[in-house]
């Protein structure tokens, strides 16, 4: 990297991991993984209740869940976050903060590619278990409550780690409407002192890099994990 | 929100409506040009990635790890803001001699996208039987050529679901174009909203033509499974 002068970086290193906390709000890497958790535990929720409509007995209720997710999953995540940008302040009729803009949007967008896991993991259970269940007395529901879903939502887990990754990968738009996260404020950083885009941005992808690559190799780690226990 | 008046004319004719079809022409320019160059790209960081010479294929997999590891907003701004400090000087005047925008935009969606697509040509590869490979050579093919004529025509075939796939992806994710200043779909959607305050007639716009290519896109797949993988698959 000759001729590269990271200095830039490392004076403001501070900025780029918790932004101006504890003077000012909480903003860089420390907001990225906030937004990435709080939208992925939100979207696990949205994502099951999707995921459980759309293996619905019910065909309006499977048909209607499968338009809403097809939808969703037809739109840029921009486009989203620009509708709840406009949208949610029309609905509450007061502002609200950018952060809930975005971990809405995120939710939305990630809930409908969720649920698409949550319905491929209830269909990769054996037919016979519902089966099973049922003929020891089970209603439908709680056969799925105590039966299926426990061993689905095992069988699940790497891909909602890879889920985690995509999320936090995903936050990076947060900064069109001014989130100060990781990408807003490498951003700024290069607004303020102009002369070094390259450091930065190299930097920046590679922070992003170390998150996400620590979380797919988690997830494929659980993958080699969790087959090996099954097979027991 | 309920005294809002709806004005659709705005979005359906004039000179919005020509903004919106000329954002949905760099749209299309834009994913059409990109899954081009993803997609040669994509074949060689694939090839690579098999080879047989390690220090090739330790390459091609720290580029697969990398850039899929890496938000695309920020690539974007990588080659719109920092690529002129590591590429030749040739390159960079090259570069501002063209639509600098769009060039940088293609450069980051077709890198990011050939990321992808090289891990799913690597996956049709690998659901070809090893006998074919092995039977190619022994009739006297090299390497590269069984690769050539026997191994990639098959699966080739079967990647092409997974590409239209990311084709898809990829005309979802050119929206974000809009922050270096490619003036797509999105971007025009903005500028509309920001002319008239007539948000919800310009976003309603993009997004129901967002979906008519997705829709279109996803019928493609559904196309070709049926008429195309189906029969192969009853020999």
């Amino acid at each position: 990297m000759g001729g590269l002068d990271f200095s830039v970086v490392w004076e403001n290193l501070s900025y780029f991991f918790i932004g101006r906390y504890p003077k000012g709000p909480v903003g860089g890497v420390a907001l990225t993984l906030y937004l990435a958790a709080v939208s992925l535990l939100f979207s696990f929720i949205g994502g099951l209740f999707l995921g459980l409509l759309s293996v619905s007995r019910h065909k309006t209720i499977r048909w209607g869940t499968e338009g809403v997710i097809q939808a969703i999953r037809g739109m840029p995540l921009l486009m989203v976050i620009f509708w709840m940008y406009f949208l949610m302040p029309a609905i509450a009729k007061r502002p609200l903060p950018e952060a809930w803009t975005v971990i809405t949007a995120l939710t939305l967008f990630t809930s409908s590619y969720m649920s698409q896991i949550v319905r491929a993991g209830i269909e990769g259970i054996p037919k016979g278990q519902m089966e099973a269940a049922i003929s020891t007395g089970l209603s439908h529901g709680q056969a799925m409550i105590h039966i299926i879903l426990p061993q689905a939502l095992r069988n699940m887990i790497p891909s909602f780690v890879n889920q985690f990754v995509s999320m936090i990968k995903d936050t990076s738009l947060a900064f069109i409407v001014g989130v100060s996260e990781l990408t807003h404020v490498a951003t700024q950083m290069n607004n303020r002192t102009m002369l070094y885009p390259t450091e930065i941005f190299i930097f920046v992808a590679v922070i992003y890099f170390i998150m996400c690559f620590a979380f797919t190799e988690l997830s494929r780690w659980l993958e080699r994990h969790l087959a090996y226990r099954k097979s027991i | 929100m309920l005294n809002y008046k709806f004005d659709w004319a705005i979005v359906t004719s004039g000179k919005y409506y020509e903004w919106l079809v000329s954002g949905l022409q760099v749209t299309i320019k834009i994913s059409v040009v990109s899954i081009a160059l993803s997609f040669l790209l994509g074949l060689i960081i694939a090839m690579m990635r098999m080879s047989t010479i390690r220090p090739i294929r330790w390459f091609a997999h720290g580029y697969l790890e990398f850039f899929r590891n890496t938000p695309l907003l920020v690539q974007i701004f990588f080659w719109y803001f920092g690529s002129y400090k590591v590429l030749p000087a040739v390159v960079n005047d090259w570069l501002v001699r063209q639509d600098f925008e769009f060039a940088a935009a293609v450069i980051a969606l077709t890198i990011y996208t050939s990321a992808f697509i090289a891990e799913d040509i690597r996956s049709g590869v690998r659901s070809i039987p090893k006998e074919q490979m092995e039977a190619a050579r022994s009739s006297g093919f090299s390497y590269v050529r069984s690769m050539q004529y026997i191994i990639l025509p098959q699966a080739v075939r079967l990647t092409i679901p997974p590409l239209i796939n990311q084709f898809l992806n990829l005309m979802k994710n050119s929206s974000l174009a809009m922050t270096i200043g490619v003036m797509e779909l999105t971007y025009q959607a903005r500028q509309v909203e920001s002319y008239t305050f007539k948000g919800f007639e310009a976003f309603t716009a993009a997004t129901l033509v967002y979906l008519a290519l997705s829709f279109i896109i996803t019928g493609l797949v559904t196309l070709y499974n049926k008429k195309v993988l189906q029969p192969l698959k009853g020999h």
